[in-house]
């Protein structure tokens, strides 16, 4: 997995590339987070549209980067979900949890 | 692989088993295995992929839960193919567990715990899933999909 930072209109985007898996460094996306609130960016957008693959490790570490994000007073979205990853987010209900978008100018212009 | 081919060679029948040390690094390797048999027993792209990742967790939960990462131990994985369906058994060295110590994923104060969803995972996506106390030590989940021949690919799509 590899993570791209790019930023839009004030929100920090992060591109997530690869699988998002135990045993795959997962725990990447929770530094990368914590890194981005660290700089003083509180608006972030996981772009998931390129991970090939992800399992419940993974799913654990969008909900601990969620957790990480809102308990700073900051905001956490996906945008691009996979099929999969959705079907893997609405059975553990998590989609009540997460904001999530298929297009990224309505995902950065949720933020204002 | 003890094979069998069917008439039709709609699917293939037989059995594999492979033993390791307990390491997380298989498990891509596994899921592989997984793919290649669930697609030679005829499941269409969608049921391998819950099948894989339903064998990705119960390994996880073998090596982390059941062997506590010990590398000295083992972990145990026998696929069976048969006709109509996909029967797949994990087993670890550990000492089990009960069911219904399992946290609830779904119980909103664990919603947004990191952990805990592996297995409800398994539980979701396979047909039958159970778990037996080895009398000779360890523990074994068993699960178990089943071919729906309308559903299904004819088992040579790539």
């Amino acid at each position: 997995m590899n993570i791209d930072t790019r930023s839009v209109n004030g929100v920090t985007i992060l591109d997530i590339h690869g699988k998002i898996t135990m045993g795959e460094g997962s725990r990447g996306i929770r530094d990368k987070v914590r890194e981005t609130l660290e700089g003083g960016d509180k608006n972030i957008i996981l772009n998931l549209g390129d991970v090939s693959y992800i399992d419940s490790a993974g799913i654990g570490e969008l909900v601990s980067s969620y957790t990480t994000v809102t308990n700073q007073g900051g905001q956490l979205k996906l945008l691009h979900l996979t099929d999969k990853i959705e079907q893997l987010l609405a059975i553990t209900k998590l989609t009540t949890v997460f904001d999530f978008f298929d297009d990224e100018a309505t995902a950065v212009g949720s933020f204002s | 692989m003890n094979d069998e081919v069917r008439e039709d060679n709609q699917s293939q029948t037989g059995e594999l088993e492979i033993s390791f040390g307990s390491h997380l690094g298989y498990l891509d390797l596994i899921q592989e295995l997984s793919e290649k048999i669930s697609l030679m027993a005829g499941f269409d792209e969608d049921s391998r992929f819950w099948i894989g990742l339903s064998l990705r967790e119960s390994v996880v939960n073998a090596v982390q839960h059941g062997n506590k990462l010990d590398e000295k131990k083992k972990v145990g994985i026998r696929f069976e193919s048969l006709s109509d369906r996909l029967i797949i058994y994990v087993q670890d060295e550990g000492e089990g567990f009960e069911e219904t110590d399992v946290p609830d994923a779904l119980d909103p104060e664990n919603l947004l715990k990191p952990s805990g969803r592996g297995i409800f995972y398994v539980r979701s996506f396979m047909d039958e899933v159970c778990y037996k106390i080895l009398p000779e030590g360890g523990c074994e989940m068993r699960m178990e999909k089943r071919l729906n021949q309308e559903k299904q690919g004819d088992g040579n799509e790539h």
